[in-house]
């Protein structure tokens, strides 16, 4: 499984650069388009606050280390973050000049210019820990962005680190579930080894399985959180154990980790967020000849981000609104056509969310070679809060947000498994946020 | 339409921009191509004893993204036979009896050589001369140049020896590496010159390679310093050609040099009193068709202000400049922010708060730290539509917390915001009425209250 993450010739063709790098003249002249704005809103929209004009400003003087270095500081992840973050609605969106008519700065690929060249030479300067060394061990559970973040902040306060995954490599979704064309699993698999310099312990375990929280909690002065969510949700129709239904996680991971993997000819995702366009579009470079989106409420209420969604339509992609999936057929133990009915929307409810009327009669069949649900995943189980004491709100965990600190003092969260599902550089800054008071509190009992 | 022919001296063109005297007026060719591209006149590149250049001549200063801001040379006077450049003059002035062509000289300083050359440029058809007393690199080091135009003396025996024999107007090109230009210029005067070209390049050394740490151009791992030119130098040469313009000891027509690229600049150095602007840098950068712009420009702006000819406005500025003792110490101006203009950017406020007067604020913060702080303390989240209910409102609108706001009784009117914001409009100076009589320093000494 893991030889096959880096991805053949033809694989990379295939999921070329949504947003290709520029090359130095280009970063050049972009950078200089940058006004410097002070208390720059494209830092305050950044979840991880980058400082954003600082490290322009740097690309601009030809001071490219300490451009690379000021992204790091505030976002260990900058490099995927940089191609993975949706920057028309952050620091793109914030930018001054859409208010001068003129075109945001593109700060996502000056980002990935500045740390394209500071991941082609190791650079052993970077990963020496200047604070004093510590004694109390953190645990991180999840190899993902938010542990990730977590256990690099951490490290740079002197305190030791271990990092608790369940697959063969860490990285989170940001090797497994993120499309291919934004990010490649070499590439975060880089940022991994990165954070592993700063001397990072990484274990492959089942937490909650062979290793039990009560075991890290005697191992560990504090347990940080960062596991993201459960499985994808099924569908709960009739035929959704036929061969040739795969969620949208698993159909990215498994497209991700097998280069020759090949969906079919024709494919339906279900569901209207940006994981459905993910594997929508991935289908689609694929091979597959047709690709379906069906959401059950219109175009208006789609979660997926509006330039995602625009995207899709342009690389062939087409969108089917108000139909939902009863039925699932198959022949010979495989998935052949799905069973639709037409929707409308009915009451809202208190959140201001219309309910999905069924429309009586509207019945109809549509031919699948791959049919993908694309319905966000599970919650988390009640187990934390019956067994550990942590609170949990919504089948997420609860915790106050400047700090993350959970109901439990001995534990803190962040990303998916306490926001529910954002993006990277949301569980980046969580786990930043968690690390600075973990480290605080850990500061506070050693001078106590 | 207005009518943009020339008689400067007494020399004739169909309008004021000429070539100066350096690489795009150095052979035939290239004069005669200038031409048809619509330049007016040419000084040719400097005629005498022909020497030998070394290679890696120029070097430059980018700024912002922008090449050439400000250009160096280390190249030397022609280093073409002086009979092909004679013959050549002779070919341009047949093809083109109306357009100037101005012979720029620098022999070594004597008598004799110099009677010799000027009487060469001028059998070759010459319509004037230029003495070149200002280059200030390399021939400077043979007692040429510069070295003359540093000393009023020298300038002003060299001026008279090409007077005994001139029969076409004199004009003596002047350096600006010197403390004074007047008194070069007056002797210039006094040694019977008919007009001045200002300014000859500036010495200059553009910058240091980082890599190798030698300085620009590299001629083998070693440079030597260079005349500076380009947009970086004219507000330089405005001040020098406004200097000897407003000089009753001068009274010279001057020939404007330095940074001028376009009509703007054209318009400025005449509205300070010159009567022909001369190009090179702006040429070498971008070819000889700049000048159709040049012409078209300058007369659509002429047309619009009502001038018929140059001399309508030339010179119009120079009353406009005093001492400073002069200035009105009564007249008040304040910055006032238009907040339908503003985009948020705050540049206006760090520069008032580290470069100014600290009387820009940003609502609920005491300094700019704070706000910062803030910023930095506070939680963002990607916003997402199935988790957020999206706020729209206003969205694409500057927040008004980022609209920063002037206090005016501590406004000194010092510019600063309106000169950082990049939003034209939207920072205006507005005049305020102080009801006190316009007052000088000079008249509040005067007046005892110094």
């Amino acid at each position: 499984m893991t030889q096959v993450l880096a991805p053949d010739h033809q694989h990379e063709e295939r999921f070329a650069d949504l947003h290709p790098p520029l090359d130095g003249t280009s970063a050049l002249a972009e950078a200089s388009r940058c006004l410097y704005c002070y208390d720059a809103p494209c830092t305050a929209a950044c979840p991880t606050h980058i400082d954003v004009p600082r490290f322009i400003k740097k690309i601009f003087s030809g001071n490219l280390r300490g451009s690379a270095l000021t992204i790091l500081d505030a976002n260990v992840l900058g490099l995927s973050c940089s191609r993975v973050c949706p920057v028309d609605v952050l620091c793109e969106g914030a930018c001054v000049l859409h208010r001068y008519n003129q075109k945001p700065i593109e700060i996502g690929r000056l980002q990935r210019h500045a740390l394209d060249r500071f991941y082609e030479k190791p650079d052993p300067q970077w990963s020496v820990i200047r604070a004093p060394a510590r004694t109390a061990r953190v645990a991180c559970v999840g190899g993902g962005p938010a542990s990730l973040a977590c256990a690099a902040e951490l490290r740079r306060h002197g305190f030791p680190v271990v990092v608790f995954d369940n697959r063969p490599l860490p990285g989170g979704l940001n090797t497994y579930g993120v499309a291919q064309y934004k990010l490649r699993p070499v590439d975060s698999l880089r940022e991994v080894d990165l954070v592993r310099s700063l001397g990072v312990e990484f274990r492959q375990a089942e937490v909650g399985g062979e290793l039990s929280l009560e075991q890290l909690e005697a191992e560990f002065a504090l347990i940080f959180l960062g596991m993201g969510l459960g499985a994808m949700h099924r569908l709960g129709i009739p035929g959704e154990q036929l061969r040739g239904v795969i969620d949208a996680l698993s159909f990215i991971e498994r497209y991700k980790t097998n280069a020759d993997f090949r969906p079919g000819r024709c494919v339906v995702v279900i569901g209207g967020g940006n994981t459905a366009i993910d594997a929508a579009n991935a289908a689609l470079r694929l091979g597959a000849e047709e690709v379906h989106v069906y959401y059950r409420r219109s175009e208006r209420e789609m979660p997926a981000f509006k330039a995602e969604f625009e995207r899709s339509k342009r690389e062939g992609v087409r969108f089917h609104w108000m139909r939902q999936p009863v039925e699932i057929l198959g022949a010979d133990g495989h998935a052949v056509s799905v069973k639709f009915v037409e929707t409308c929307l009915g009451a809202a409810d208190a959140a201001g969310r219309r309910s999905i009327v069924p429309v009586e009669d509207s019945f109809y069949y549509e031919a699948c070679d791959l049919l993908i649900p694309a319905i966000g995943q599970s919650r988390l189980t009640e187990l934390l809060e019956t067994s550990r004491a942590i609170s949990l709100e919504g089948g997420m965990v609860a915790v106050d947000r400047p700090t993350g600190r959970t109901s439990n003092p001995l534990y803190y969260a962040g990303g998916d498994c306490v926001n529910g599902g954002r993006e990277v550089v949301d569980a980046v800054a969580d786990g930043k946020r968690a690390a600075l008071a973990m480290a605080a509190r850990l500061e506070e009992k050693l001078n106590a | 339409m207005p009518d943009l022919a020339t008689s400067f001296a007494g020399i004739r063109s169909p309008n004021p921009f000429w070539l100066a005297s350096g690489p795009p007026a150095n052979c035939g060719d290239q004069v005669m191509r200038a031409f048809d591209a619509g330049w007016g006149g040419a000084v040719w590149k400097t005629l005498g004893e022909p020497i030998v250049n070394v290679s890696s001549r120029y070097s430059s200063v980018d700024w912002a993204g922008q090449r050439m801001m400000g250009l160096n040379n280390i190249e030397l006077i022609t280093d073409r036979p002086l009979e092909t450049n004679l013959r050549e003059i002779a070919e341009v002035k047949k093809r083109y009896p109306k357009h100037a062509v101005i012979a720029s000289l620098m022999v070594e300083s004597k008598r004799e050589a110099w009677h010799e050359i000027v009487k060469r440029a001028e059998g070759a058809g010459a319509d004037g001369l230029e003495l070149n007393f200002g280059c200030p690199h390399g021939m400077s080091e043979r007692g040429m140049g510069a070295a003359v135009g540093q000393v009023p003396e020298y300038t002003y025996m060299i001026t008279e020896w090409v007077r005994e024999v001139a029969r076409t107007p004199v004009l003596v090109k002047l350096t600006p590496n010197i403390t004074d230009i007047r008194t070069v210029a007056r002797a210039a005067r006094r040694g019977g010159a008919d007009a001045l070209s200002a300014i000859n390049t500036i010495n200059s050394i553009t910058g240091i390679d980082l890599d190798t740490l030698t300085p620009r151009p590299d001629v083998g791992r070693a440079s030597s310093h260079g005349g500076y030119c380009g947009p970086a130098v004219k507000p330089i040469a405005l001040h020098l050609v406004e200097q000897i313009a407003s000089d009753a000891e001068v009274g010279l027509p001057i020939s404007g040099i330095g940074g001028i690229a376009g009509w703007r600049e054209a318009a400025e150095f005449m509205l300070l009193g010159c009567g022909t602007v001369q190009v090179c840098t702006a040429v070498m950068h971008h070819g000889y068709r700049i000048v159709e712009d040049m012409i078209d420009g300058l007369e659509n702006w002429m047309a619009e202000k009502g001038f018929q000819t140059i001399e309508d406005f030339r010179g119009l500025s120079i009353a406009k400049i005093t001492d400073w003792k002069h200035l009105d110490l009564n007249y008040k101006i304040v910055a006032r922010i238009h907040d339908d203009l503003c985009i948020g950017c705050d540049l206006c406020y760090i520069a008032c708060w580290d470069g100014a007067h600290q009387c820009i604020h940003r609502e609920g913060y005491a300094k700019p730290e704070a706000a910062e702080a803030a910023s930095r303390a506070s939680i963002a989240v990607t916003p997402i539509a199935r988790l957020d209910a999206l706020a729209t409102a206003g969205a694409g609108k500057t927040p008004p917390e980022r609209i920063p706001r002037v206090d005016e009784a501590e406004c000194v009117g010092c510019n600063l915001c309106w000169l950082v914001c990049p939003v034209p409009g939207c920072i205006t100076m507005d005049r305020i009425e102080t009801g006190r009589a316009p007052q000088s320093w000079e008249q509040r000494v005067a007046g005892g209250r110094g």
